[in-house]
């Protein structure tokens, strides 16, 4: 009796304490077939008004997606290449042909895209600093659609909810807009928004890649079926 | 009561999001391409020193360097005017990521030394 109990609980403890309640999980089937090695990253569309936020992006991408098992293309330098040959526009840089880009970088997939929201904004209550992006992997030999994706982090996530009343509130609602302001918190946020999206790790996020130690392995979303 | 309180917190961690080791050494890289990409009051020699720094810390923790740290470093050493190193770097990503070799010997042929 005592075991069935014990039983019980554990099981209530384990289902209970998951990450997040899941949504439906990605097809992965033309991801797994096309298998690509190689990933490069094209400057992403900015739905921001934010100069700085697809340069952040890109730089925290390249930690989930090399970890997940793929190469990534060195970001500055792929953005140089495309500077140099006048390319300095997000949306013209999309407009590339696959056949163009598939020549140049000899890339397996190419991944674009959008960030929908970045930044501080001051809400009275709370100044939280948002990053949302949404992404979409294209195999370069195909133009197939491999996987896509999209994911938020916030600020407000993080910080502590200390009491204090509707005053102290306000207060921390302007301290909190200096700091994140001055530390660019922006930056910071990227880097869970990036994990979260791209991190073979997460839920619906980018399958193990070769280069890694699991490569060949279900997805996350695919094992919690 | 006490030992099911301590099964109960073990099956808690256990069954919660896992941190898994990192396979590649990244240190400052991130910061490095944010800069670049900003343009910032970080000169190129300083961009330059960090990466190289990335590199020596990458090799006292015994870890591979991430990809396309040695290909921006490279770059950087290109916009510098040191095409030996620019083409030093280069050739240890091709090495260490052969999926790169395509795209930076078009880079390499493209500029023979000039900047990328």
């Amino acid at each position: 009796m005592r075991h069935l109990q014990l039983v019980i609980v554990l099981i209530a403890v384990a289902l209970t304490s998951a990450c997040v309640s899941m949504p439906p999980g990605q097809d992965y089937t033309a991801f797994r077939s096309a298998d690509p090695h190689s990933i490069v990253v094209l400057l992403p569309l900015n739905k921001s008004t934010e100069v700085v936020a697809p340069y952040s992006v890109m730089a925290q991408l390249v930690a989930p997606i090399a970890e997940s098992g793929f190469y990534v293309f060195p970001v500055a330098v792929v953005d140089q290449t495309f500077k140099n040959n006048g390319l300095t526009v997000a949306n013209d840089i999309h407009a590339v042909p696959i056949q163009k880009l598939h020549e140049i970088f000899a890339a397996d997939a190419a991944l674009y895209l959008t960030i929908e929201q970045y930044g501080t904004s001051y809400v009275v209550i709370s100044s939280d600093t948002v990053v949302s992006v949404s992404a979409t992997l294209v195999d370069l030999r195909t133009g197939d659609v491999l996987w896509q994706g999209a994911a938020s982090a916030s600020s407000a996530e993080t910080r502590g909810n200390n009491g204090g009343g509707l005053v102290g509130m306000l207060v921390e609602a302007a301290l909190n807009q200096i700091i994140e302001t001055v530390t660019d918190r922006g930056f910071d946020i990227a880097a869970i928004t990036s994990n979260r999206l791209f991190s073979a790790e997460s839920y619906n996020g980018l399958l193990h890649g070769p280069r890694s130690k699991k490569y060949g392995q279900p997805a996350t979303s695919e094992k919690q079926k | 009561m006490r030992v099911l309180f301590v099964i109960c917190s073990a099956v808690f961690f256990l069954s919660g999001c896992k941190t898994v080791e990192p396979t590649y050494y990244y240190g400052a890289y991130p910061e490095a391409i944010y800069s670049y990409f900003k343009a910032d009051e970080t000169s190129i020699s300083q961009q330059i020193m960090i990466l190289e720094q990335v590199i020596e810390q990458a090799r006292g923790k015994g870890k591979p360097v991430a990809p396309g740290v040695h290909a921006h470093l490279g770059m950087l050493y290109f916009e510098s005017g040191n095409a030996e190193q620019g083409t030093t770097h280069f050739e240890q990503e091709k090495a260490l990521f052969p999926e790169s070799a395509a795209y930076l010997d078009f880079l390499m042929n493209k500029t023979a030394g000039e900047k990328i």
